[in-house]
């Protein structure tokens, strides 16, 4: 799972570098994100600009760090879905669940 | 009116590095299919996810009992069915006590099935001689 991390604003914004989040790297960003709320990262931003597939283990992992991150009274949000990519969001209502932003720029008016 | 022909079959080993490739192909059919009038775009994001979550599941299953397995994949168009039948030599299951997600309570598994049954208009798996096999169908 190619990703950077970057402190900005006060969050840690994960900038995804991959194309595809399915059960081949899902494991990876999952342990990546448990990883960072142990060490007590726990405002994290997930940035998805490049991502233009994801499948129901990509959702998982993302779901898992939002329930680990709240656990410890943080908050996992996402910012930057492709259209088909919210769309997988909407579709399991877990739009409800994730703060989504447009941007970067509204993520940090919101949470930071 | 889709009135190609075509047919592919395609057998992986049970790895999940090869699920881009599993998932471009349906992405591409979707993408070069003649006369089809529907969202193609949409079309081709949800022939890779089915495809994805689909072999996923078969990798999984086969994984737990026979690790050097493999896992085949068909895909068949013709008079505007789209046929996806993806075998796999696990245990197999028991498709209609797989239940809905709880959307109040949403878990970190347990949604591919629920994307090919919401995505597609027909899938049954049912277990053969040899094989189970979870069959996929889309009308075009």
């Amino acid at each position: 799972m190619k990703l950077n991390l970057e402190k900005m604003n006060g969050c840690s914004v994960i900038f995804i570098q991959e194309e595809r989040i399915d059960a081949h790297n899902s494991g990876e960003l999952k342990e990546y994100i448990l990883h960072m709320i142990e060490q007590g990262e726990v405002n994290i931003i997930v940035q998805l600009e490049c991502v233009r597939f994801i499948d129901s283990s990509g959702l998982g992992a993302l779901l898992s760090g939002y329930k680990h991150a709240a656990a410890k009274s943080g908050k996992l949000s996402l910012a930057c879905c492709k259209p088909q990519v919210l769309s997988m969001f909407e579709l399991t209502r877990l739009n409800r669940v994730f703060e989504i932003y447009a941007d970067l720029s509204e993520a940090f008016e919101n949470e930071a | 009116m889709c009135n190609e022909v075509i047919q592919v079959d395609v057998i992986i080993p049970t790895q999940t590095k090869y699920l881009d490739l599993i998932g471009s192909i349906g992405e591409h059919i979707a993408k070069d299919l003649d006369d089809f009038s529907g969202d193609r775009e949409a079309l081709a994001y949800h022939l890779n996810l089915v495809l994805t979550e689909a072999t996923t599941n078969a990798i999984k299953h086969a994984t737990l009992t026979t690790p050097k397995d493999t896992v085949r994949i068909t895909i068949h168009i013709q008079d505007n069915e789209l046929n996806i039948k993806v075998y796999d030599h696990g245990q197999g299951f028991d498709l209609e006590t797989v239940p809905l997600p709880d959307f109040d309570q949403p878990k970190e598994s347990g949604m591919g099935l629920y994307f090919i049954r919401t995505l597609m208009d027909s899938v049954s798996y049912t277990k053969q001689a040899d094989c189970n096999v979870l069959e996929i169908i889309k009308y075009l």
